[in-house]
């Protein structure tokens, strides 16, 4: 197809020629172009569906406030749906899909809903779909997200990447038109460090959209020169394709810049689209300003636009949405399309001014004082229909409309920190008010200076005011001669109707629905944008907003400012969800720790497990084994048996070192280190301040002045965090020093009667490994190996005679394997965090299941561990009143009374026969486990007043899954109660 | 925010663990008659101020040191940062 709306000039390559498709159909258009302007060259006005009555609707505007034209854009695993077609750069190869319609745009079967209307005014969902209530998730909602609705997502994984940024600048200039180049000029002559964003491709803003000369060149050429100006400067940074989307804290500003958007896929390494967090002293705000339309009846047809708009296309894109234009205008402005557009050579213009002073033109038909009464054209604009100003009709064949009805100043950014903007007659627009985000000033037609001058003037001195601010000395660079017409408005809302008129096109929100709001008392704005849908949605009502409070205040008897502003917030326009995720997603969410031995075990073709942030080995299956429960208990009884090796690494370790060291554990602990022997190892238990219990670790004496603090793997961070309090805030004259050592010794839980006799062949031969020598809970620095540095512990989570050993993390791997190796003799097994949870259940031990935030040492059983004779972190709140009453929760073993039932954590424990209620509760099961021990399930779990009830028979109940059956409770130490095997 | 540490100046507040009232550096003598009473008031009592509050954030991924924070909750503009230490010899002395 040709271009056969394309007209002379204009800021695109015409030696670059693409072709895209958009629905079936293919076309061509320009580098350069938009998907919007390639498609009105081509002569297509039908875009898109509405929302909710699927009324055929064309494109309304040429930049990012567009309501009507959005399309899926891209095919396959990128499609994107909601994608304006006014801001989609153009490229070869393009595909899009035209939304919400069924089963071709021209021919959609929803239009039915646009003749049944009258059923879906404001409201219609609320009053329709109330009852009954269950009926609204399985059947209205996907009804009604099936009917009304935008584009559909792709669903698949995305394959390219999005990224994230820092940057830090002096002076953020957020729009590059004529204010913000002023101002970055001035700025960056004057040697601030400047960051230039603006959301298009081309620099210059509505330079390249207009026909004003400055200073004897053309606004485009202007615009280029100063860009490329700006951008050979190093102490200034000009982003296109980038959108300042909202104003945080401090001047901090989230940008996105469009990398790749305008191309078909990215160049290798690139990213999609980046998110700059940017961080100014200043920030001058020169975002320019929208055109609002008027509202009138059938004023939705596709070819009826934004009048400003069909200028741009004209003058930037070289395009005209059909050849014969009418234009319908309240101001001045109204009238630069219709002589653009005489002048690109479009000469059937005609000009509905609704002032009866409007100013006349021998290039075009002016009709002052009147109004456009009613439109033609069912998939595009045939005809229009003005009422003239003494009475009678005169129809008017048009292809394109265009509407003026003054400017609105671009003011959200001024408004994400709760500043409310005012009222301003002069432009009958609301202007940024006082309250602005800190750092910030706002200039040009943001600022409601709509002149090309203004604009340049106001951006210069903003430039200047924010320079003598950072102690800069100004250069006063001369300003181009240019245009610097007052902007002459008189308000005019809507041509009243009793049919649709639409205020909101993207939410099918007529001036009626406006009016039964009223009617219904949703008279506040804020709930008028909610039962109307008013401004809501991608386009966030940046066309409809001021119509919408122009005919709340009309039928309200009030004025504008009364009625208010609905609070803007970010982001400015949609921003992809991928560009927040960055590159966090998948596994690439956090960090993966691996540990020392997790090569050698993904060789033993061990399964792993998230623990924290750390992979370890759950269980190593053995060939035949189709269980993890028959790799679990075989890993159990062998390391009881013989002897298993488990990595251990991952638990924290916290090098605490100073003459005050011991003192300073003593304060941390609730239990006593004082005394603590060098050489020797110690249960530590360690309280929160309200006294409940944080974690638990051993503590190991090294020297008088040198401690090693475990923690719990998933606790490390916050305990560290939490010793390093008690230091800095609490004791900050005491002599003692803390840093994580874990990822700096690999360590392994060597465990079972044989550990011994495997250490010894690994040990050096001039440390005593005995009994005598080196008892339960003893540590020592040694060597292993023949002078490999080691630490070695031996503290038992297991019950059996145990040693942890270990070693600079770059030997761990290393020593597994020669730990394997040595222990062949015996039969070693490596277990898994199943076979260390079965084991440390069987033993009775703890572990976050059980520290669970809630527990106290007394419910642990461990109440006498707080000792009173010295301060403590939690000790005087872990007496306050309901943490010690006589029924307080105690820790106890549980078994089945048939051993045929399982005993599964979660499940809550009862009086005998009492029935399952909560008000009956008497505790829960907080571990569970097969003893392959004992042939039968066993569990932890905390009771009231559980210590004195041992041998008392309990009801156990999950009425999740529907057990209900009877327990023994017995000590948790369910094997070797005395501790023998780990003493031998 | 930006947390202009006193010895690293400014850092972006994403490298600091926030933990709350500044008053927990002035914990009660373990050994007073109403200790009880005391530590309840210390752990659980906190003053909410619309403006200027001081309170304690950890540049966990930096030097690793507590600092005091002034911070005004309504605009979280940034007066004044020191180092919970001095400040606790402070309370101390």
């Amino acid at each position: 197809m040709s271009q056969k709306n394309r007209l002379d000039d204009g800021l695109i390559d015409r030696s670059e020629t693409f072709s895209f498709r958009f629905d079936s159909q293919y076309y061509k258009g320009h580098k350069g172009d938009t998907l919007a302007s390639a498609l009105l060259a081509n002569g297509v006005r039908l875009m898109g569906r509405s929302f909710k009555y699927h009324r055929p609707r064309g494109v309304m505007t040429a930049g990012s406030e567009e309501p009507n034209a959005l399309v899926e854009l891209r095919d396959g695993a990128r499609k994107e749906p909601n994608t304006r077609a006014t801001t989609a750069e153009l490229f070869d190869g393009l595909r899009a899909e035209s939304q919400n319609r069924w089963p071709s745009l021209a021919f959609d079967a929803m239009e039915v809903n646009d003749l049944l209307s009258s059923f879906f005014a404001a409201g219609f969902y609320y009053k329709t779909f109330m009852w009954p209530a269950a009926f609204w998730e399985k059947i209205y909602e996907p009804i009604i997200r099936r009917a009304a609705g935008l584009g559909s997502l792709s669903t698949r994984d995305h394959p390219d990447e999005y990224d994230k940024g820092f940057l830090h600048c002096d002076l953020l200039i957020i729009g590059g038109g004529p204010a913000g180049l002023a101002a970055a000029l001035t700025a960056g002559e004057s040697g601030a460090r400047v960051i230039l964003a603006d959301e298009d491709f081309l620099i210059g803003g509505r330079l390249n959209l207009e026909s004003h000369a400055l200073g004897g060149m053309s606004g485009p050429a202007w615009a280029a020169e100063m860009g490329a100006r700006l951008g050979a400067m190093p102490n200034v940074r000009v982003m296109p394709r980038t959108t300042v989307m909202g104003a945080f804290d401090h001047g901090v500003y989230g940008a996105v810049e469009r990398v790749s958007d305008h191309l078909k896929v990215p160049e290798d390494g690139k990213p999609r689209q980046i998110l700059w967090r940017i961080t100014s002293k200043r920030a001058i705000l020169c975002a320019g300003a929208t055109e609002r339309p008027i509202v009138f009846e059938n004023n939705d047809r596709p070819g009826i636009m934004q009048a400003s708009a069909i200028r741009a296309y004209a003058n930037r894109w070289a395009v005209t949405p059909a050849r014969q234009v009418a234009i319908f205008t309240n101001n001045d402005d109204g009238h630069r399309t219709a002589s653009d557009l005489v002048a690109k050579g479009v000469d059937d213009v005609s000009v509905i001014d609704t002032r009866t002073d409007a100013p006349s033109s021998s290039d075009y038909n002016v009709i002052a004082g009147g109004v456009i009464d009613q439109t033609w054209g069912r998939l595009g604009l045939t005809q229009i229909e003005v009422k003239m100003p003494r009475g009678g009709i005169r129809r008017i064949k048009c292809g394109a409309l265009g509407v003026s009805g003054g400017w609105n100043p671009n003011v959200h950014l001024t408004c994400h920190q709760r500043g409310r903007p005012v009222w301003n007659d002069a432009i009958a627009g609301f202007v940024p008010g006082e309250a602005l985000p800190m750092g910030m000033t706002v200039a040009g037609a943001a600022n409601g200076v709509f002149s090309t001058h203004g604009a340049l003037k106001t951006g210069a001195d903003a430039a200047k005011g924010v320079l003598s601010d950072l102690g800069l000395t100004a250069k006063t660079l001369p300003l181009p001669e240019t245009e610097d017409a007052p902007a002459r408005v008189t308000p005019f809302w809507h041509v009243k109707t009793a049919k649709r008129a639409w205020v909101d096109q993207q939410n099918d929100v007529t001036a009626k629905d406006i009016k039964l709001a009223h009617q219904e008392n949703f008279r506040s704005v804020e709930h008028l944008k909610r039962y109307t849908t008013l401004g809501m949605a991608t386009d966030q009502g940046k066309t409809s907003n001021i119509a919408g409070l122009a005919i709340m205040a009309e039928v309200a008897g009030t004025s504008i400012p009364e009625v208010g502003t609905t609070m803007f917030r970010p982001p400015y326009t949609p921003t992809a969800m991928g560009v927040f995720a960055g590159r966090a997603r998948g596994t690439e969410t956090r960090p993966t720790r691996l540990t020392p031995s997790h090569r050698w075990a993904e060789e033993q073709g061990a399964v792993f497990t998230e623990a924290g942030l750390w992979l370890r080995a759950q269980w190593f299956p053995k060939p035949g084994e189709t269980h993890w429960r028959e790799s679990c208990d075989r890993e159990v009884l062998q390391t009881r048996k013989s002897v298993g090796i488990c990595d251990v690494t991952s638990l924290g370790k916290i090098d605490v070192q100073g003459s005050d060291a011991a003192a300073f554990l003593n304060l941390v602990y609730c239990n006593g280190f004082a005394k603590l022997p060098v050489g020797k190892v110690r249960y530590g238990l360690m309280l929160r301040e309200d006294g409940i219990v944080m974690d638990d670790g051993t503590a190991a004496r090294l020297a008088e002045d040198h401690f090693i603090v475990t923690t719990t793997t998933g606790n490390a961070l916050g305990v560290y965090r939490h010793m390093e309090f008690v230091r800095q805030c609490l004791c900050p004259d005491m002599d003692v020093q803390l840093i994580s050592t874990t990822e700096a010794w690999a360590q392994f839980a060597v465990a079972g009667p044989k550990s011994r006799a495997l250490l010894h062949k690994i040990v050096d031969d001039e440390f005593d490994l005995s009994n005598a020598a080196f008892p339960f809970m003893a540590c020592a620095e040694t060597t292993i190996c023949g002078g490999l540095r080691a630490r070695l512990f031996r503290i038992s989570f297991s019950g059996e005679l145990a040693y942890e050993i270990a070693v600079p993390t770059r030997y761990g791997d290393a020593l597994i394997r020669r730990l394997m190796d040595a222990g062949k003799e015996f039969d070693v097994v490596p277990y898994g965090l199943e076979a260390l949870n079965v084991m440390r259940i069987e033993k009775g031990h703890a572990t976050a299941n059980e520290l669970n935030g809630t527990t106290t040492a007394l419910n642990l059983g461990m109440g006498r561990m707080v000792s009173k004779k010295k301060d403590s972190i939690g000790s005087i709140l872990s007496e306050r009143p309901g943490l010690t009453e006589a029924d307080a929760l105690k820790l106890v073993g549980l078994k089945p009374v048939d051993p045929e039932n399982p005993v599964p954590a979660g499940a809550h424990l009862m009086t005998k026969d009492a029935k399952a209620t909560a008000s009956n509760d008497q505790g829960y099961v907080t571990s569970a486990c097969y003893s392959p021990n004992l042939g039968h399930h066993i569990a932890l779990g905390f009771l009231k007043a559980g210590d004195a009830r041992l041998g008392e028979v309990i009801g156990l109940v999950s009425p999740l899954t529907g057990i209900n059956h009877d327990v023994e409770v017995v000590s948790p130490h369910f094997l070797d109660p005395k501790g023998e095997r780990l003493r031998a | 925010m930006i947390i202009t540490h006193p010895i690293l100046g400014p850092r972006d507040s994403s490298e600091f663990v926030y933990l709350g009232d500044a008053t927990l550096l002035d914990r009660p003598d373990w050994q007073a008659d109403d200790a009880l009473h005391q530590f309840t008031r210390y752990q659980h009592s906190r003053d909410n101020p619309a403006g200027l509050h001081r309170e304690l954030w950890f540049h966990e991924q930096g030097d690793r040191s507590w600092l005091v924070v002034t911070r005004d909750t309504v605009t979280h503009e940034i007066m004044q940062v020191e180092f919970a230490s001095d400040m606790a010899r402070k309370e101390r002395s």
